[in-house]
């Protein structure tokens, strides 16, 4: 099944992890992804990974897109990765990383199976077109 | 795969729980089919219809009721509605925000959705979903929606108990009439019951309640003396039903969890009420008479849509009807005698 066949929208979960209060960035994410017609189930602020987890099986999403500013992505970001892992879902979603990373942790995070990382610039086209090319078939 | 998927459902595997609510909402190809197998495995939820004006705390609430159920060893399945834009079909669906107490814990299944199935589907995509929901195992189900406009209303038809949330100062008496929704409501829940006006909410409820109830102009309260002179004569008629639900109002706050074991007694009534009573059965044949009904209207429609097609589209027809060759009855009749001619020659 094609995900991106008539009739079936893209749905995807816009998370805050950890200690971090800063979801400007999130929140115009969730809005642009809106409007490019994507289903966004926001997770609010200050999210375990568990609750990442969680979020991003019962509601199915397409698409896990981790919000860090805080510089703790090397620690929360594989306890989500396992935690998908764990369900059986990190086949086939596909799991952007947004924030400040440093080249070298970024090399680290795809490793680890995260699609692409978004850094400060990056633009909102360019993230819709990556979701849509990219969205995994199911 | 779909008969897996069944399979993996009923054996508890909540991604299994989660895909199979996609295709139901998505309507894949064979969703058809695992809704009917899943039919069978129904029954023994619970279904709790939360409903209210945005902000009157509805996530909150249901957030707080979750972990309740779970203190006492039951499961829960939450369905959220949000809207959706009706120009991109984009949402941005945000109750999960507030249901932060049942971090970790997979057997509080949130499952956040959109408005999107607008051509009267919302309310078949909720109902099935529910039915995932209850096939799983689920022994309490919440499906929680804006209470506002038709669509709405038909989604918490598919509860067996509906909860309606009032926030204090909500508007007069003619802004809850209006709404439409003292009807649909089994139990009524003041939340921020701490705010001001919420006693006034409370009283205008109150009153609102006892009218519709009488279903006549017998007040109680506001003319106390005259009320009872009339009872007092004998007047049989106006005797209120002692069997008949009289719905509760209910004060909460929710934040602070405060007036929620007043909400699970109510809830836990009317259950026993419907259960005592045979409308829980009576619910239920409506329900499904409902549910067939509105199958047959989308699959007539699916099919004289194919039949249009076959013709070559509306636009030629709506042409016509502008240069007053024809008019709409008339199209309309064209295109559906081919079935009424099928129907005809079967009946024989």
């Amino acid at each position: 099944m094609v995900a991106q066949q008539e009739g079936q929208t893209i749905r995807c979960l816009v998370a805050k992890v950890g200690l971090d209060g800063h979801d400007r960035g999130a929140h115009v994410i969730a809005r642009a992804f809106r409007d490019a017609g994507f289903e966004v189930i926001y997770s609010g602020l200050h999210r375990a990974p568990e609750e990442v987890v969680q979020a991003a099986v019962q509601e199915d999403v397409d698409v896990v897109g981790i919000s860090i500013l805080s510089g703790a992505h090397d620690t929360l970001v594989p306890k989500i990765m396992d935690g998908l892992a764990e369900y059986g879902a990190d086949e086939d979603t596909l799991v952007l990383v947004g924030g400040i990373i440093p080249d070298e942790d970024e090399t680290e995070l795809k490793e680890l199976g995260v699609a692409e990382v978004f850094g400060p610039g990056a633009s909102t086209e360019e993230m819709i077109e990556f979701v849509r090319s990219n969205v995994p078939e199911r | 795969m779909s008969e897996d998927l069944l399979e993996d459902l009923l054996a508890g595997d909540h991604r299994a729980l989660a895909r199979a609510i996609t295709k139901i909402e998505n309507r894949e190809s064979g969703y058809r089919e695992l809704v009917s197998a899943l039919h069978q495995h129904t029954g023994s939820a619970d279904v709790i219809g939360v409903t209210g004006s945005p902000g009157a705390g509805k996530s909150t609430l249901v957030d707080k009721l979750a972990a309740a159920y779970r203190e006492r060893g039951l499961t829960v399945g939450i369905i959220a509605i949000d809207p959706a834009s009706p120009f991109t079909g984009g949402a941005v669906l945000g109750d999960r925000i507030r249901m932060a107490s049942n971090v970790g814990d997979m057997d509080v299944f949130v499952r956040s959705m959109s408005a999107r199935g607008s051509l009267g589907g919302l309310s078949t995509a909720t109902s099935d979903a529910v039915k995932a929901l209850d096939a799983f195992g689920k022994d309490k189900i919440v499906i929680e929606t804006v209470g506002a406009g038709q669509n709405e209303i038909d989604v918490v038809k598919a509860a067996d108990t509906v909860a309606v949330l009032v926030p204090p100062g909500s508007g007069d008496d003619v802004q809850m009439l209006k709404a439409g929704i003292l009807e649909i409501g089994d139990l009524f829940v003041v939340n921020k019951a701490d705010l001001d006006g919420a006693d006034r909410t409370v009283q205008q409820l109150r009153e609102m309640l006892e009218y519709g109830r009488d279903a006549g102009p017998t007040p109680t309260g506001h003319h106390g003396a005259e009320a009872l002179a009339g009872q007092a004569d004998g007047a049989g008629t106006a005797e209120p039903d002692p069997d008949r639900w009289r719905p509760p109002i209910v004060e909460t706050v929710a934040t602070r969890e405060e007036g929620l074991g007043a909400l699970l007694d109510a809830l836990a009534d009317h259950q026993a009420y419907l259960d005592e009573s045979s409308e829980r059965e009576a619910r239920e044949r409506t329900r499904y008479a409902e549910e067939v009904r509105t199958l047959l209207r989308e699959d007539l429609s699916e099919l004289l849509e194919e039949e249009i097609e076959r013709h070559g589209g509306l636009d030629r027809f709506v042409e016509r009807i502008e240069a007053r060759e024809t008019d709409p009855y008339t199209v309309a009749d064209e295109l559906l005698e081919p079935l009424v001619d099928c129907v005809e020659h079967r009946r024989g």
